[in-house]
């Protein structure tokens, strides 16, 4: 279980998040959604060590940890997929996964075995990609997609964060992905999904979290929520 | 060899061929076709042209700028320039004729301290990159200028420094591989690549992975040794292989297996195809980079001191005039893409063998130099234009 406790984080004269916390369990799929601004992104960024908060902070399994920089996070078992993509288009779908991981000896690179084990993690998600040899310019976006979360599970990650998913995918697509993202949860991690779009969170999410002026505004289970419910909390016109 | 559980890779069909193809993926196919053309317009042109003797000079010619050229590619993979590649060269050249005729320094010393002179002037222009961080345009631009002033500074008034020509640099062009050296050299290669081929292709059936048809691996072992005899059977009927090839040739094979079986070279096409990207997997960006300017500069500093052998000595001239647009030329005609994380060491050598080969043949017909440029210019917009609509086809 990680949790994020009390986090307050201030932008000049912008309080972005105010006492925010958040639990994310093993399994578990935790969309956290939001209005623009809401401070969804600044929790992610201070969660992924990429941001740190003014006061509050994160706690494995009850135990506080120090999340200073991604680096320490990546340590932690807390990989982070972002919004735009970060693939090296120029380079082959087994070289995007494990670039800056790269299996080796000394220096030189392992290409057989990184190649097994790119098909390995691939097939396990029921990723289909004809040919993993050529670069990722030539993939569709929902594939794209998909290795850069997969890519995400290299480092045998405990928490996977995906920051808006689907913002730029078709359809079909974004069922590829959405499944995709179920199949995380059955290998047991946990995953916080940042989302607009309600119709993908109710698909794929076990709970809701709201935010809303950077703080909790709501937690909803998916299965007994409505739309109404969740849009409510999102917009304030419950309170 | 013939395991019936072995996946083979099935060769592309048609339609994906033509989306490789949209891709930039087009190999080393045209510059094949380009060196088809130049063989047979100026050897028609000119019964000389194909013969052993020129042959043999074309390869000589190559090696300089080749070897410039190589270190452009360098900087290209990151998506930057080096235009100081010439002054450079220049630069280093005299370092060495300086050390080794007026300070009478062993020659191989004067070499090695050339070659760090190089390093040092590359890492002075990855700093100011990467530290001041400013445009790679413009530190190579004032290189260009300032590298070629302290060349005419350290030359003094007398302007020229002669080289023995029997000395030890002077030798380096003039050395060429017996017989037996060269066809064993060939076998060799030869064989290694066969049996690289036949062992990672072994390896990858064991660990379950495609392979591509072993037809297609005897095909490329057997193309190999067709390019190579040939090239030994050429010009062996003249001088026989000239050591400055077999010097280049050995660069752009090392550099071709460090850029795609190191880290550091897979990191280079990260930084080249996506800096964001390669930054956020760890990847030490300012380092590539500032090693990338490096390996530049000392690889234009060892082309020009292959070009100071060739000449038997350095003048004000010496890396200047068309050297760094060659080079430049080579690399981007050879396929590497301006856009960078695309292009290969190889690049440097067939480039350079069009650029080169253009140059000969219309010296041999004794075509205006004005002519020369302007043909060479047209094959490098070419070659640019075939990269940016690569780029574009990869856009969308
Ligand atoms: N680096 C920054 N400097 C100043 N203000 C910032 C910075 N980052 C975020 N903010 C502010 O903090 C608030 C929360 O921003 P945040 O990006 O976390 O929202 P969000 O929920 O991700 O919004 P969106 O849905 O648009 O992505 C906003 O008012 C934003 O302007
Ligand atoms: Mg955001």
């Amino acid at each position: 279980m990680i949790s994020a406790r009390d986090i307050s984080k201030r932008y000049g004269a912008v309080q972005a998040l105010e006492g925010v916390s958040l639990d994310l369990a093993p399994g578990e799929v935790v969309a956290l959604v939001g209005d623009n601004g809401a401070g969804k992104s600044t929790l992610v960024k201070i969660i992924s060590g990429a941001v740190s908060p003014d006061s509050g902070g994160l706690f494995i399994d009850g135990e506080p940890v120090h999340v200073g920089n991604p680096h320490d996070a990546q340590r932690l078992g807390i990989s982070t997929v972002y919004q735009d993509l970060a693939l090296c288009e120029n380079l082959d779908v087994v070289a995007n996964l494990f670039l800056g991981s790269e299996r080796r000896r000394l220096s030189f690179l392992n290409h057989i075995q990184m190649e097994r084990s790119a098909r390995d993690l691939l097939t396990s998600l029921d990723v289909r990609i004809r040919d993993i040899r050529v670069p990722v310019a030539m993939l569709s976006g929902g594939q794209r997609q998909s290795v850069a979360i997969a890519r995400a599970l290299i480092g045998e990650p405990r928490l996977v964060i995906l920051d808006e998913p689907t913002a730029a995918l078709g359809v079909e697509q974004t069922a590829q992905v959405l499944d995709l993202i179920r199949r995380l949860r059955e290998r047991g991690l946990a995953v916080l999904l940042i989302s607009h779009n309600l119709a993908d969170v109710r698909a794929v999410s076990d709970r809701v979290v709201v935010l809303r002026l950077g703080r909790n505004a709501g937690e909803f289970r998916t299965a007994d929520a409505s739309q109404e419910a969740i849009v409510a909390a999102i917009t304030g016109a419950a309170a | 060899m013939t395991n019936p559980t072995a996946l083979v890779r099935k060769p592309y069909t048609p339609k994906e061929a033509v989306e490789r193809l949209r891709h930039g993926d087009l190999g080393a196919w045209p510059v094949a076709g380009a060196l088809i053309v130049i063989a047979i317009v100026f050897g028609s042109l000119n019964e000389h042209f194909l013969s052993s003797e020129n042959l043999t000079n074309l390869a000589l010619q190559m090696a300089a700028t080749g070897t410039i050229s190589l270190g452009i590619i360098m900087v290209l993979l990151l998506g930057e320039i080096d235009l100081s590649a010439g002054s450079v060269s220049g630069l280093c050249a005299v370092v060495m004729a300086i050390l080794s005729e007026r300070l009478h320094w062993n020659p191989l010393l004067a070499i090695l301290a050339a070659l760090v002179a190089g390093a040092l002037v590359g890492l002075l222009h990855g700093l100011m990159f990467t530290r001041i961080r400013m445009p790679s345009f413009v530190v190579t631009l004032a290189g260009l200028i300032g590298w070629q002033g302290l060349l005419l500074y350290l030359l003094g008034s007398g302007g020229i420094i002669n080289l023995p020509f029997d000395g030890f640099v002077a030798k380096l062009s003039d050395t060429w591989l017996p017989a037996w050296a060269a066809w064993t050299l060939t076998a060799g290669l030869v064989a290694v690549y066969a049996a690289s081929g036949v062992i990672s292709r072994r390896r990858r059936v064991a660990a379950e992975l495609p392979v591509t048809a072993m037809w297609w691996l005897s095909a490329r072992v057997g193309g190999l040794a067709v390019v190579l005899a040939g090239a030994v059977l050429v010009m062996s009927a003249d001088r026989g292989v000239p050591l400055l090839l077999v010097i280049f040739g050995t660069l752009v094979v090392v550099f071709d297996l460090i850029l795609r079986h190191t880290t550091f070279g897979r990191w280079m096409y990260a930084v080249g195809g996506n800096v964001e990207a390669a930054r956020r997997a760890g990847i030490n960006v300012t380092r590539i980079r500032v090693l990338a300017f490096v390996l530049s500069s000392v690889l234009a500093a060892f082309g020009g001191i292959l070009s100071a052998s060739r000449l038997s000595a350095v003048n004000q001239g010496s890396g200047g005039s068309d050297i760094l647009l060659m080079a430049i030329a080579a690399a981007v005609i050879g396929g590497t893409s301006l856009f960078g994380g695309r292009g290969r060491t190889y690049a440097a050598l067939l480039g350079i063998l069009v650029i080169q080969s253009i140059t000969n043949g219309m010296f041999l017909l004794s075509v205006d130099s004005s002519v020369r440029y302007m043909v060479t210019a047209a094959v490098l917009a070419l070659a640019v234009a075939i990269d940016s609509l690569a780029r574009r086809g990869n856009a969308t």
